[in-house]
């Protein structure tokens, strides 16, 4: 056991975990931040996917001891309101079904549309293609991600 | 509108109203029971209590309605559905409803299930004499305090008019409506007047899904709570023979280690410490030696088909004089393999089991069932046990299996914790509950240019088709036809999977009644649409209703046209009472299929949530080209040999095709929508796959190992 200090979403956690510990389990069950998921432990399915200093990472495969000293932003600190232009394109097209694999999908996406400010489809499609949606939603996730970069665009 | 004895109320459903101390009137009404028609409950209407209600329709004074909706929400989408059939006919604003998920009543009702897509089907009538007789009672309080007659009285967005223009607001009107009597008869909706069915309404979750607020069973902690892994024997219908957990005790976090059954539990204080344990234990398991694997079960059902130790489901005319009297006889053999489903939240549940009383949360499909065999295996009544339902990380077929609630209560028992069972993703895909591999056997008698006998043969690894499969189309199409099914035995464990049995038997058939239509040198469209016209007698389908979703297909899909390096294939299939045509467009590269877009028409009766529907029916085509395309599940020596999304390939963004996807309007009562989509779209990829090369692929999945599955 070993006591660590993380930022996550502009907070600052203390935890004392096994140094081995992903960061989605103690995200999950030391802080209480469970909208990040577990799928698959094996960075396959992107439904535990977090922004590490702003980029798109599996936190299932990433030890708590990798992450000091690091921004970490979760689904819960994306947006104050709910309000990220991928939210708001998640809520405007109806995006989920069971809705376990949309936390990994909405901060793949938001990742995403930081680094490409006007994607293809084909670009949307490749970018999106590590998260697995289990119900098979991937035509409206498209969708959203495409209205998500415009309303971005829009805004900026 | 109009007041039929049809709409008389069924006093089962009904209904008990009462003034809440925070203000506000409660309706209860018996819904589980509603949707059970065979339920028998000689209960009269004064005998009822609140208890034995386990739906409520509960009015604010300031208006505000709250629903509570009991089907467990697996991602079909009930949890807004049925609900928005109540506020159609309570005649509120879809606004002012908040929905909340109601618990599981254990005591009085016989099925709270998510499951063969019945929920809309079976609630259409009950939800929305639910929401009519609330809305009567609230009229006639009106009626009252005005002193006029309810009939010249009429309702809007939760509002009572009067013909003079004054209104009341229902809030204003539950202390009088309370303590009127229940009507007998009320006056439901015509279609036409649908203000709310009809509207595409958001998934009442999505804001909170978008926030990741904890809603799924995953998520649901309580305090002292601990977490538990399991370690099961590799192979099913092995023994543990011993254990040397003396490592994983070591381990940091790490609370207790013990047997039971045949398996190994690791109590610890995170998820991660139990999941670390798990890996540390050495474990002896008896041989595995003398298990079947998938090419023992594959022979073993070659060999009762050849032998023909089968029984016949359903025989018309005599398909052997058929054969012998035909032209030419076509023959062909369909394989699927074991699938598991891959519900993205793994298996999961809490159990706190105490002397007193049990109480157990998270993701299942029958509640109810689980409930009880918690209550059988710990000889405890089922009075003592409390179910808390969760939103579940997907379901198809996988968590109506309990099998994971009662190992959760088993080990709460044991460790006398309050804990977690959490599966690894290994867990939940080498643990079992599969879909059951399958074989299927055609011979069609051709004579004179048209098919005059179908026989089917099916061989299946533990359960397969039932009557109601063999009674669809072809039957009454064709005058000499039999159906027949054997078992082969095996310890692995299946169970349903997304539109059981239809699901790869519409692969099988459809394909087939492709070969057919192409042996007689006719469009595979135009030959369907003959059969179905000239379908006699008796039948469970109706043949105008399938003919008009492949009219629209075709149509839609431009068939008969083509674009060069396109190929296109076409099936239909009638399952969960709903009619769905699909026409397949696919190109081939590095010969490969690649599917590029999915037209699909659909009559699944009224269509209550358009946007809801409609990602049902584009998510169950994509889920079935995804399986078509890749899924693969084998077995050696009873043991699975993938176990994660490495080696087990699920259909991901950039293969998906784009999908259209049309509901015929209909006035028709609403049938099932969560499954029937997916059937049909095997068929009509493996059909387009043999007009691009003219190979026939009789066997799942189309790829395999990056090549054609031929």
């Amino acid at each position: 056991m070993k006591k660590f200090q993380l930022k996550i979403n502009g907070k600052t956690y203390k935890v004392k975990v096994d140094e081995t510990t992903p960061l989605l389990w103690v995200l999950r069950d030391e802080l209480g931040l469970v909208g990040t998921k577990f799928g698959c432990g094996i960075g396959q399915c992107g439904a535990c996917t977090v922004h590490f200093n702003g980029s798109a990472t599996r936190s299932c495969l990433l030890p708590v001891s990798a992450v000091v000293g690091s921004e970490i932003t979760t689904i819960e600190g994306l947006s104050e309101n709910n309000d990220h232009p991928v939210q708001k394109a998640w809520q405007e097209l109806d995006v989920p079904q069971c809705g376990y694999c949309q936390a990994g999908q909405i901060m793949t996406a938001s990742a995403f549309i930081e680094e490409n400010q006007n994607p293809s489809r084909e670009e949307v499609r490749d970018a999106m293609h590590g998260n697995i949606c289990r119900c098979a939603a991937y035509n409206r996730i498209e969708n959203a991600v495409v209205l998500a970069a415009k309303e971005k665009q829009s805004n900026s | 509108m109009e007041t039929t004895k049809k709409n008389s109320v069924d006093r089962r459903l009904f209904m008990k109203t009462s003034l809440l101390a925070s203000g506000g009137i409660l309706f209860g009404f018996n819904l589980l029971e509603a949707l059970n028609p065979k339920a028998l409950v000689p209960t009269t209407v004064e005998d009822l209590n609140f208890h034995e209600f386990n739906a409520y329709i509960k009015i604010a004074e300031n208006g505000k309605v709250t629903l509570f909706s009991p089907n467990p929400e697996i991602g079909q989408g009930v949890k807004t559905s049925m609900p928005m059939i109540v506020a159609e006919e309570l005649d509120v604003a879809w606004e002012d409803v908040t929905v909340v998920q109601a618990k599981l009543d254990t005591e009085n009702f016989k099925r709270q299930v998510a499951g063969g897509s019945q929920s809309i089907r079976k609630g259409w009538k009950p939800l929305r004499q639910t929401g009519a007789t609330a809305r009567q009672m609230l009229l006639e309080a009106a009626a009252l305090k005005w002193k006029v007659s309810s009939v010249s009285l009429s309702t809007k967005e939760g509002f009572v008019f009067h013909e003079n223009g004054s209104k009341l607001g229902y809030g204003e009107l539950v202390e009088a409506a309370s303590k009127l009597e229940i009507p007998s008869n009320v006056t439901l909706k015509n279609p036409e007047e649908f203000s709310i069915i009809g509207q595409g309404k958001r998934n009442v979750d999505v804001y909170k899904i978008t926030k990741g607020e904890s809603l799924f069973g995953l998520d649901y902690k309580v305090e002292g709570m601990l977490y538990a892994a399991v370690l099961r024997p590799p192979a099913f219908g092995q023994k543990l023979k011993s254990f040397d957990a003396t490592q994983a005790k070591k381990l940091s976090g790490v609370v207790n280690v013990f047997q039971f059954e045949d398996n190994i539990a690791v109590i610890a204080n995170n998820t991660w410490a139990a999941f670390s344990a798990k890996k540390l234990i050495v474990a002896e398991w008896s041989s595995d030696a003398s298990i079947d694997g998938t090419l023992e079960l594959n022979s073993k059902m070659e060999t009762i088909i050849e032998n023909d130790k089968l029984k016949s489901l359903k025989k018309k005319g005599d398909v052997k004089v058929a054969l012998n009297s035909s032209d030419k006889v076509l023959e062909a053999s369909y394989d699927s393999s074991f699938l598991p489903h891959n519900c993205m939240e793994p298996m999961n549940f809490y159990a706190n089991v105490t002397p007193e009383k049990i109480e157990l949360a998270g993701s299942i499909q029958t509640p109810q069932n689980s409930v009880n065999s918690v209550a059988k295996k710990l000889g405890r009544d089922i009075s003592e046990i409390d179910l808390k339902l969760t939103r579940i990380g997907g379901g198809f077929g996988r968590r109506l299996t309990g099998d994971f609630v009662v190992d959760a209560a088993v080990i709460s028992d044991i460790a006398k914790k309050p804990i977690k069972l959490v599966y690894t993703r290994e867990d939940d895909m080498t643990g079992g509950i599969y879909k059951p591999a399958v074989k299927y056997k055609f011979k069609a008698a051709l004579k004179k240019n048209d098919l005059i006998g179908y026989e089917l043969k099916e061989a299946a690894v533990n359960r397969g088709m039932g009557r109601h499969h063999a009674q669809n189309f072809p039957f009454g199409a064709v005058p000499n036809l039999n159906i027949a099914s054997g078992l082969v035995q095996s310890e692995i464990t299946i169970g349903w999977w997304r539109a059981p049995v239809s699901n790869f038997l519409a692969f099988a058939e459809q394909s087939f009644l492709d070969e057919v239509a192409i042996s007689l040198k006719k469009d595979p469209i135009e030959y369907r649409l003959e059969m179905l016209a000239n379908v006699k007698g008796k039948v469970n389908y109706s043949a105008s209703r399938m003919i008009a979703v492949i009219e629209k297909v075709r149509k839609d899909s431009k068939w008969g046209s083509s674009v060069e390096g396109t190929f296109k294939g076409f099936s239909a299939y009638y399952s969960h009472q709903s009619y769905v045509a699909e026409v397949v467009e696919i190109e081939m590269k590095d010969g490969l299929p690649v599917i590029k877009k999915v037209y699909c028409a659909v009559d699944c009766g009224v269509v209550v949530n358009p946007m809801g529907a409609d990602n049902q029916v584009v998510g169950g085509i994509i889920d079935g080209v995804g399986h078509a395309m890749y899924g693969d599940f084998e077995f050696e020596n009873g043991k699975p040999t993938s176990s994660n999304y490495d080696k087990y390939r699920l259909i991901r963004m950039n293969e998906t095709p784009q999908v259209f996807c049309t509901f015929v309007k209909s006035d028709e009562d609403p049938t099932g929508l969560g499954e029937p989509t997916l059937p049909p779209v095997s068929g009509a990829i493996g059909n387009a796959i043999a007009a691009a090369t003219g190979k026939r692929i009789r066997k799942l999945p189309f790829v395999k190992n990056w090549e054609l599955n031929v």
